[in-house]
């Protein structure tokens, strides 16, 4: 092209142009010197570098590619990380000689669990899939969860179904009469799903000859160790203790009290349930006293004080006792006792069965909401002695009486009282609150759309448990921490306190040993005193053989 | 969490089996965004409920250019209207540590200093006992909320050398080995302990990603749950110190979040549960 200038005084650039001072004066004007100083640029971008073989020129063309190609924005922010990226890039292919073998991740288990919950049971005939159709114990659970879902409440839908199809193999698998979702309890290291569950009558049973046979050959063993010891024993019997160690209270029955229900749970939905021990009333008594997190281990041991009598299976199943007993509950005219003939019991315990009512009544979400008492509890509430049925531990069988009364009677111990709790079918408007607050707390589920509300019920007591309500369909569930509220901190039971020394007398206060000069005197004092005694006698003897000399 | 992904979110969350319902679920979809536009925030992130007895209070929080600027929270009694929180100061703070019990669900509640001690109260000339108003509770619950358990995965947010912090674009997510270490985690608050660290850790920090306490040196020691839920696909941490918070990660994804379903009470008891 023409070179600019020289510029013309009435020209815009005069006297801006100087000769060898222009714009492009320091260029190179020669083509072929421009070519050579071309090659040289790239020759020196084509140079490896010392370290790490890489050279600018490749890799300014890799980076130029990969941003043209993703074409992100903003690119010349992000320029430098793009840079570590391709380099990155590079690194990594010159290390393949070594292949990483396909990952077998944890995930992959996990899925493998999940889908084998999606796969029917082989042998179902569909002739057995009509039968069960019509009563089935499989609870609704898609079902309860959308109503909860209307509160907020209630687990991802996935995970909903999930539980829907693990309690689904749990009743194939076991002979159960009622099925239901009782809730979800978190943990450190894995959560409890937990399914409530009654087994069918008769089923039982076996369970327990189980248990008598165990304890039958324990005792024979027993047996068999005291024998050798006694022989022992006759010898050097130290004196027996007089300690009589409080009687233990048995727990309840299968199927009655604070065991009517058996718990199931498994840690995520596809892994096998595990079935809970049937809770006793020591462990009920100190899982009140103490606070711990589960770990979702069922048999990590529980380290408290004071010490719980179980691992945290019993832990857990005693947790779930107090949390049915004290958050179970229902529309008022739901359940109805049973007709009974007797209505006498010993020492009024009260009804401790229930029914459906059939002609039940459902009322309105307003109703529900405004007053606690339209609902009641239909679980027996738990005792302070950790039963639902108070149980006399000084009461004597008959064998016992007869016996007492040929021996010497032993001092009685301090009777009991016998302790009354609330009967069954309670309002919750009788519910005491914690300092003061209510220990419920309702509302409808929306205030938008009052006439499909559904009635939640919160207990402020045990945070985490939830009922609801509307028309005739009702259920609780529970997902929480499992444990309950206080709004003082919880303070541990303190050690007791430190046994008391025997009380020093003489008898067994610890004299001096005496000193040498001590003996030594003593020694002779005890020596002036035989010889005393001696002359004595001789002066006797010579007495004597006086008056027998005179005799003579 | 962020507001834009509020479904997914919650879904994943859900394990705590506190969720929203979907009428507040729809509701807060619309009026996030309009608030986004009325106060002019370039990110809202939705905090979470805290349940109080008769009522509950639902908290947003609005972002701006600096990602580590003090938030506005906002809270709504039905997710539909919002109202804009004072900023929280360290009195408020300190006043509100000593209150006990749950909210009442009412923000013109007040609470009266019932611990007023015998000393105090000769000294006092005035009649007037130190009065607090839920909403000032609610704002110091939200402060000591986020300065203890709010949290972000490492790497995620980058310091530029100005100091403001904005949101790390090549943040491609944490592999699952690294997504079960608590030290994969930072708070998002002012660092306490990063000075304290020794030079040879120092020296392996890198300046831009690690500007934050990790929360491996937590006290107690335990006071977090890492979970693996859905089957390993999802990362929980659950904190046991304010029990209802819940943080999220999907591994190698660019999804995380935390999220306060809750009463607003700090868990005093966590040593003896331990």
């Amino acid at each position: 092209e023409r070179e600019h200038g020289p510029y013309q005084p009435h020209e815009p650039g005069y006297g801006l142009y100087q000769p060898g001072y222009g714009p492009y004066d320091d260029q190179i004007p020669d083509l072929k010197s421009q070519m050579l100083a071309i090659q040289n640029a790239k020759a020196y971008l084509l140079k490896s570098s010392t370290t790490s073989g890489l050279n600018l020129y490749d890799h300014l063309a890799n980076m130029l590619t990969k941003i043209l190609d993703e074409r992100p924005a903003n690119a010349v922010d992000i320029i430098e990380n793009i840079s570590k990226d391709v380099k990155w890039a590079q690194f990594q292919k010159k290390m393949d000689t070594l292949r990483d073998e396909h990952e077998i991740l944890p995930t992959f288990e996990a899925a493998e669990k999940r889908k084998a919950l999606f796969l029917k049971a082989n042998g179902e005939g569909d002739e057995e899939l009509e039968e069960e159709i019509g009563e089935t114990p499989l609870p609704n659970v898609m079902e309860t969860a959308f109503y909860f879902e209307q509160a907020g409440i209630g687990l991802s839908k996935d995970e909903s179904y999930h539980i829907f199809l693990a309690l689904k193999k749990l009743i194939s698998v076991q002979p159960i009469q009622t099925c239901r979702f009782w809730g979800k309890i978190l943990g450190l290291e894995m959560n409890y799903i937990i399914a409530e569950v009654q087994y069918r009558e008769g089923e039982e049973e076996e369970e327990e000859i189980e248990e008598e046979e165990v304890t039958e050959e324990g005792e024979k063993e027993v047996d068999e160790v005291k024998d050798e010891d006694e022989e022992d024993k006759k010898e050097d019997e130290p004196p027996k203790s007089t300690y009589k160690p409080l009687p233990i209270i048995p727990k309840e029955e299968n199927g009655t009290g604070a065991n009517k229900y058996v718990y199931f749970v498994c840690n995520e939905p596809g892994k096998p349930w595990v079935k809970l021990p049937p809770v006793t009333p020591a462990q009920i008594v100190c899982a009140r006293k103490i606070k711990k997190f589960f770990t979702g281990r069922l048999d990590a041991p529980v380290v408290s004080f004071p010490p719980f009598p179980g691992n945290e299976a019993n832990y857990l199943r005693a947790q779930i006792a107090r949390i049915s007993a004290g958050t179970h509950v229902s529309p008022i005219g739901f359940y109805q006792f049973a007709e009974e003939e007797d209505e006498e019991d010993e020492g009024g315990t009260g009804r401790n069965t229930y029914e459906e009512n059939p002609d039940f009544q459902p009322l309105s979400v307003a109703e529900m909401v405004d007053s606690l008492s339209t609902w009641v509890h239909h679980v027996q509430s738990i005792l302070e002695q950790g039963r639902c049925v108070w149980f006399n531990p000084f009461q004597k069988s008959e064998e016992e009486e007869e016996e007492e009364e040929e021996e010497e009677k032993e001092e009685e111990p301090d009777q009991l009282e016998q302790e009354i709790g609330p009967p069954l079918l309670t309002p919750l408007s009788e519910d005491e609150g914690i300092e003061n607050l209510p220990a419920w707390t309702a509302h409808p589920s929306t205030d938008m759309i009052p006439q499909y509300a559904v009635a939640i019920l919160q207990s402020n007591r045990w945070p985490g448990a939830y009922a609801f309500a509307s028309g005739t369909k009702f259920d609780n569930v529970y997902f929480g921490w499992g444990h309950k509220y206080s709004p003082e901190n919880h303070t541990p039971a303190l050690p007791l306190p430190v046994q008391a020394e025997y009380p020093s007398g003489p008898e067994i206060t610890e004299t001096r040993d005496p000193t040498l000069e001590e003996e030594l005197a003593f020694k002779a004092a005890r020596e002036a005193a035989l010889a005393a005694a001696e002359e004595e006698e001789d002066d006797d003897e010579e007495e004597e053989e006086e008056e027998e000399e005179e005799d003579d | 969490m962020e507001a834009a992904s509020l479904p997914a979110a919650l879904e994943l969350t859900a394990g705590g089996g506190a969720g929203l319902s979907p009428e507040k679920r729809a509701a807060l979809g619309a009026s996030l965004l309009l608030l986004q536009r009325d106060y002019r925030f370039e990110r809202v992130w939705f905090w979470g409920c805290i349940r109080g007895v008769s009522g509950a209070y639902y908290i947003a929080q609005g972002l701006g250019p600096d990602r580590a600027a003090p938030r506005s929270c906002l809270y709504s009694l039905n997710c539909v209207e919002w109202s804009l929180l004072p900023p929280a100061t360290e009195e408020v703070v300190a006043q509100a540590q000593r209150l006990k019990g749950r909210f009442q669900g009412d923000p013109s509640f007040e609470y009266e200093n019932s611990e007023v001690n015998a000393e105090d109260a000769e000294i006092v000339e005035d009649e007037k006992e130190p009065v607090m108003k839920e909403e000032a509770r609610l704002v110091a619950t939200i402060e000591q909320i986020d300065r203890a358990v709010g949290i972000i995965p490492r790497g995620a947010f980058v310091k530029t050398p100005s100091g403001s912090v904005h949101e790390n674009r090549s943040f491609e997510g944490l592999s699952l080995t690294e997504a079960k270490k608590l030290s994969s985690y930072f708070h998002f608050t002012e660092p306490v302990n990063l000075k304290n660290k020794t030079l040879l850790e120092k020296a392996d920090l890198d300046a831009s990603t690690d500007f934050l306490d990790s929360l491996e040196h937590d006290i107690p020691p335990g006071s977090w749950t890492v979970q693996l839920e859905k089957g390993g696909t999802v990362v929980v941490l659950r904190s046991l110190l304010w029990p209802g918070l819940t943080f999220y990660h999907v591994p190698m994804t660019k999804q995380y979040g935390y999220v306060y379903f809750g009463t607003g009470e700090k868990n005093l008891d966590l040593p003896f549960m331990l």
